[in-house]
């Protein structure tokens, strides 16, 4: 089922109505406000280890997210706090989870990186750069063998697209037609590392054509166009014509964890990116310009979700610390 | 002048082999690469060719014998113009075994493996009349699966060789005919890839079987065993758990070298949230798989190939199992307790057997569990014995050996009348040459000795 790869563009003709494109930027905005309070709870000491936001490359999930259906599955690295709101986590649970908290997701004994939902299909979370992709396969296999028409959206950057077991991941998933989409969001940096540093292959949506698996790059700063390529990413592997590829060009804002001065990039470049391609800024136009909503519609939501990410990041202060008896719990089901 | 074509080595734990059939008579012209005969050995049957040109004198074995043991004449081969009447009743003398096949002479010569069956004390989850079967550990491993196949549809088995091939080492063999390729799926070699996705299959709720062709191979994607399968649970507060068994041979084979031969005993015993099984007999091996297919967790089954062609008795029983972390006692003693698990066993054993001869009495401690281990079982032996050895093939530094002595250390000292002695494999990679494999696996020869030190004879 080779199809050539190829790049899709900014969408030009919104692919929304009115409702979607509120919700979008609903959520877009809960995930860049849930993000600058964790950031700034990690400045107060109350966020510890390793906090890697999701500030910039918030059109990625959400975009993506708009294809799923009841029973689809995502499964993620350790930037992984967009998805988890994305599909519905309670933020609650996700900030507790932040501060090690016994209310968090995992009971305060996951943290940023390691955080799951069985009810929302959710499978984490993983601190092992590209160990999830077999995962989300193994995940896609399960959709196979009980015959269901579920998809396994498995989320990598463009540093795990370096890793051998991405490949022999692609090498099965399509020997096996696995329903399994490969979202490469390409920040363009694995930590420091630029992708011009790490390989003479940028493209890294064609890196599955060695295997027959069709990809597709696109403009991850546009929700719209991130929802589009999702959609048809999504009919190809409900149609059990196997996996799919997405190259999403996307940026991060923020260094690569709390603890990244971010010296391989200026900051005119990040300034560049915020002013001309911020994917919440370019939704919050097109609401306008298409008069879907007022300026005062749009503070009024931006207050609400100042509420929820105010409301979840005191929950996670004020619960309390794991019981001592949980260190040895959970090792065993 | 005349020649023995000899039963041939086809594999390196081989032997002895069944000659099958065979593709020539009494007076054929030989070709050097003609088809001879089909040999059937643990594994496979096998075609062997001819090597030398001449003609076939006579037929020492006739086709259909079992247990022809390797490098026994099975038929003599002439020069052109010998005639077959001078062959001798038998064939010509054998030939010498070469110095490579002696055992080195600083060692004595350990007597052949006991009858396992006769030393057995009855599985104590067996009712009382239970009929048992002799079965092989690799018949016995097959049934294990298959009968938890057919009881459950979400277990299925995924490696390298197990579905066409019939395993690389005749595990799954009949697997595929019953359960088809939805269920017995071949691999590509990309073992970091497909342990991943094993393991994202049971996050999704299936319960995988992964066989490595060898435990060397799973070092490859022990990542995933380690970081992904064990560790989830916990890491998700209880919410997302890996059911799944890893499985296939470990430690060493058969001149196989350093890259072939490790044992992982102590690697994964080390990690919580991993469940580790090492069976020695085949009862166990089918006992302990059963439960490890059963349980909601991640379970590592490391096997030996040596083992794997050994028969048991094997209860005959519509759903046998064998509780995961229970140790079992094989032989009661009173002088000494010798600790072992999986291949060690058969130097523990066989020890026990020769000392028993010098009146000294050994109980054999069988962990068959790694994690959990029944350390209870041990410490209870040796408050009655006062004296430990510990057997394994794994390395020395951080054994299983090393953990056992702690263990005694901390909760039976005042039991304790000598040093616990642990015997391991040396501090080696594992060379190939005959000799200098044999110094690097643990003996019975030292079981024997490290035993009558602990008991000061």
């Amino acid at each position: 089922m080779a199809t050539a790869p190829k790049r899709s563009t900014r969408a030009k003709k919104p692919n929304a109505s009115k409702e979607e494109l509120i919700e979008f930027y609903r959520e877009m905005l809960l995930i860049r406000r849930f993000e600058e309070k964790a950031g700034q709870l990690y400045g107060m000491g109350l966020i510890g280890g390793f906090c890697h936001l999701y500030i910039g490359q918030e059109a990625v999930v959400v975009g993506l997210e708009a294809s799923t259906k009841d029973g689809d599955q995502r499964i993620t690295t350790y930037r992984d706090h967009g998805h988890m709101l994305a599909c519905g986590m309670d933020p609650k649970g996700v900030m507790a989870e932040l501060t090690g908290r016994k209310d968090g997701l995992s009971k305060g004994k996951g943290g940023s990186m390691h955080m799951f939902s069985k009810e929302k299909e959710f499978y984490g979370g993983h601190g092992i750069v590209g160990a999830n992709v077999p995962l989300g396969a193994g995940l896609a296999f399960a959709n196979k063998y009980r015959g269901n028409d579920n998809v396994a959206f498995t989320y990598f950057g463009d540093g795990a697209a370096n890793q051998g077991q991405v490949y022999e991941t692609y090498n099965m998933a399509e020997l096996w037609m696995l329903p399994v989409i490969f979202v490469i969001e390409n920040n363009q940096y694995a930590m420091g590392t630029s992708t011009k540093r790490s390989t003479k292959s940028p493209s890294l949506y064609v890196r599955g054509e060695a295997y027959g698996i069709p990809g597709e790059q696109v403009d991850g700063m546009d929700v719209l166009a991130v929802k589009a390529a999702g959609q048809k990413a999504v009919d190809h592997c409900r149609a059990g014509k196997g996996p799919y590829i997405l190259e999403v060009m996307t940026y991060r804002y923020r260094g690569h964890s709390m603890s990244d001065p971010a010296k391989y990039r200026t900051r005119e470049e990040v300034q560049k990116v915020r002013d001309e391609r911020d994917p919440i800024n370019h939704v919050r136009d097109i609401l306008l310009t298409g008069k879907h909503a007022t300026e005062e519609d749009l503070k009024a939501l931006d207050k609400e979700i100042k509420g929820i990410v105010n409301e979840a990041a005191q929950f996670a202060q004020d619960s309390p610390e794991p019981a001592l008896e949980e260190l040895y719990t959970d090792i065993y089901a | 002048m005349a020649t023995n074509i000899l039963m041939p080595a086809l594999s390196p734990t081989m032997e002895e082999g069944t000659l099958a059939k065979w593709l020539v008579k009494e007076g054929d012209a030989v070709e050097s690469g003609m088809i001879l005969a089909e040999i059937e050995t643990d594994k496979a049957t096998m075609e062997f060719e001819a090597v030398d040109e001449g003609v076939l004198g006579k037929i020492l074995v006739a086709e259909g014998t079992e247990n022809v043991k390797v490098n026994e004449a099975i038929a003599v081969l002439l020069e052109d113009g010998e005639d077959a009447s001078a062959v001798p009743a038998g064939g010509p003398a054998p030939t010498p075994v070469s110095a490579a096949t002696a055992e080195p002479s600083a060692q004595p010569t350990p007597a052949a493996p006991p009858a396992a069956v006769a030393t057995v004390t009855p599985e104590p989850d067996v009712p009382a009349g239970t009929r048992f079967k002799q079965q092989t550990v690799r018949e016995a491993l097959r049934d294990a699966m298959a009968e938890e196949m057919r009881r459950d549809g979400d277990v299925f088995l995924m490696g390298e060789e197990v579905a066409e091939y019939q395993g690389a080492y005749k595990i799954s063999q009949g697997l595929l005919d019953e359960f088809g390729e939805k269920r017995v799926i071949d691999t590509p070699i990309t073992e970091h890839g497909f342990a991943g996705i094993g393991v994202g299959a049971a996050f999704a709720g299936l319960r995988p079987i992964v066989e490595f062709m060898t435990f060397n191979f799973a070092m490859q994607a022990i990542d995933q065993i380690i970081n992904s399968a064990a560790k989830t649970l916990y890491m998700s507060g209880g919410q997302m758990g890996s059911p799944i068994v890893f499985r296939g041979p470990n430690g060493a084979a058969a001149r196989v070298g350093a890259q072939h031969s490790q044992d992982y005993a102590a690697w994964y015993a080390q990690i919580p949230g991993l469940k580790v099984i090492q069976p020695y007999s085949a009862a166990d091996a089918k006992g302990l798989l059963k439960s490890a297919i059963r349980d909601n967790n991640p379970v590592i089954c490391l096997e030996n190939e040596i083992l794997y062609g050994k028969s048991f008795e094997v209860p005959e029983l519509d759903d046998f199992t064998v509780p995961l972390g229970k140790a079992k006692i094989w032989r009661e003693g009173t002088d000494l307790t010798i600790v072992s698990f999986g291949i060690g066993m058969t130097y523990a054993l066989e020890a026990a057997e020769a000392l028993a001869s010098e009146g000294i009495s050994a109980e054999v401690v069988d962990l068959r569990s790694l994690r959990p281990m029944d350390t209870q079982t041990v410490i209870n032996s040796v408050m009655k014995t006062n004296r430990c050895i510990t057997v394994e093939e794994g390395w020395p530094v951080c054994s299983i050996g090393n953990h056992i002595s702690a263990v005694l250390m901390q909760q039976a000292f005042d039991y304790l009348d000598a040093p616990v002695i642990n015997l391991t494999g040396k501090d080696v990679p594992m060379p190939y040459a005959a000799n200098l494999e044999k110094l690097a696996l643990v003996t019975t020869a030292e079981v024997i000795e490290a035993a009558k030190a602990v008991t000061y004879r």
